[in-house]
């Protein structure tokens, strides 16, 4: 009991801190998708340890999947448009 | 100066309201009325191991049929805005850098695995998590990387409308299917229920559930490449 809810914790604080490096990302977007990724990938786990596997795998395939390919193909056709 | 206090204030509010709902938790200790039915009468009745595939393919399978119609309407939707300024020019004036050694060879290897652990998720959808949904969605994040590795990929429209059209068309006649030989619309005997727990078991629910992998997979695959073509204006 202990150890799920210390797990949970630590869980929620790691997705607080990549949401919030998503959100403020200056450097790069691409470490912006990336850690928004990890928040949905955190988020997943989490769904696993409360129990629901069903919904930790949709997370994980559509949130943290085809969301992430989706932004970084998004990417490359944003950048290929600034060089021309 | 204002709107960050504004800010701070509704932060605080909503961390107020988030703390009372804390304090008042308690874990039930046993199920509610619903929830004991499905858990009692799953195995029995429905003969699947995974008691929410039971509960979005049969008991709610209604619901599943307008989630997919949804989908299908967001599909059409971008084909169609998508579509509208694309016919004017086809050739290609860009040139395109070429997508790295890594990628293209990882997606060689990869896309097979992708797209047989898709199909594995749909087709087991009754037995272990997972279902038509998610096996869909990881069949189009294979379509994906396709699309990736090499950007000037064409899929066959054509195709993708075929297989989309004809399991939603499937989908709901074994739905009218399961009203004349069963208990009512998209009830899952009208196959035997089988052993319990094997692959070939629960009656309608793998027909039902690959064909709704196959469609959600097909509907994700149309918007990515709709997305895609839109590039060549």
């Amino acid at each position: 009991m202990t150890l799920s809810i210390g797990m949970g914790l630590l869980l929620s604080v790691a997705m607080v801190v990549s949401a919030i490096m998503a959100i403020h990302g200056r450097r790069s977007l691409g470490i912006s998708i990336l850690a928004a990724g990890l928040a949905s990938l955190l988020a997943s786990v989490m769904f696993l340890l409360l129990a629901a596997p069903d919904v930790a795998m949709t997370e994980a395939a559509i949130g943290s999947g085809l969301t992430t390919f989706l932004f970084f193909f998004v990417l490359g056709r944003v950048r290929r448009g600034e060089h021309d | 100066m204002i709107k960050r206090f504004t800010v701070m204030l509704l932060l605080a509010g909503l961390g107020a309201i988030f703390a009372g709902l804390i304090q008042n938790y308690v874990p039930d200790e046993e199920l509610n009325l619903t929830a004991a039915y499905y858990a009692a009468h799953t195995a029995k009745d429905i003969g699947a191991a995974n008691i929410v595939t039971a509960i979005i393919v049969t008991y709610r399978g209604l619901d599943t049929l307008g989630e997919v119609t949804v989908l299908f309407l967001t599909a059409a939707i971008i084909g169609l805005v998508l579509s509208q300024g694309n016919r004017q020019q086809q050739q290609p004036q860009r040139k395109l850098p070429p997508p790295g050694e890594l990628l293209v060879t990882g997606t060689r290897l990869l896309l097979p695995l992708i797209l047989l652990f898709g199909a594995y998720v749909f087709t087991h959808g009754h037995l272990t998590p997972g279902g038509g949904f998610q096996g869909g969605a990881i069949i189009a994040s294979a379509m994906l990387l396709l699309l990736l590795s090499n950007p000037l990929k064409r899929f066959s429209h054509r195709l993708i409308t075929v297989v989309e059209s004809a399991s939603g068309l499937a989908f709901v006649i074994i739905g009218l299917l399961g009203m004349v030989w069963a208990g009512g619309f998209l009830d899952n005997r009208i196959l035997s229920t089988g052993t319990f727990g094997e692959l070939f078991s629960a009656g309608a629910i793998p027909i039902i559930y690959a064909l709704v992998g196959l469609k959600v997979g097909a509907e994700f695959s149309s918007m990515l490449v709709s997305l895609s073509e839109t590039e060549e204006l």
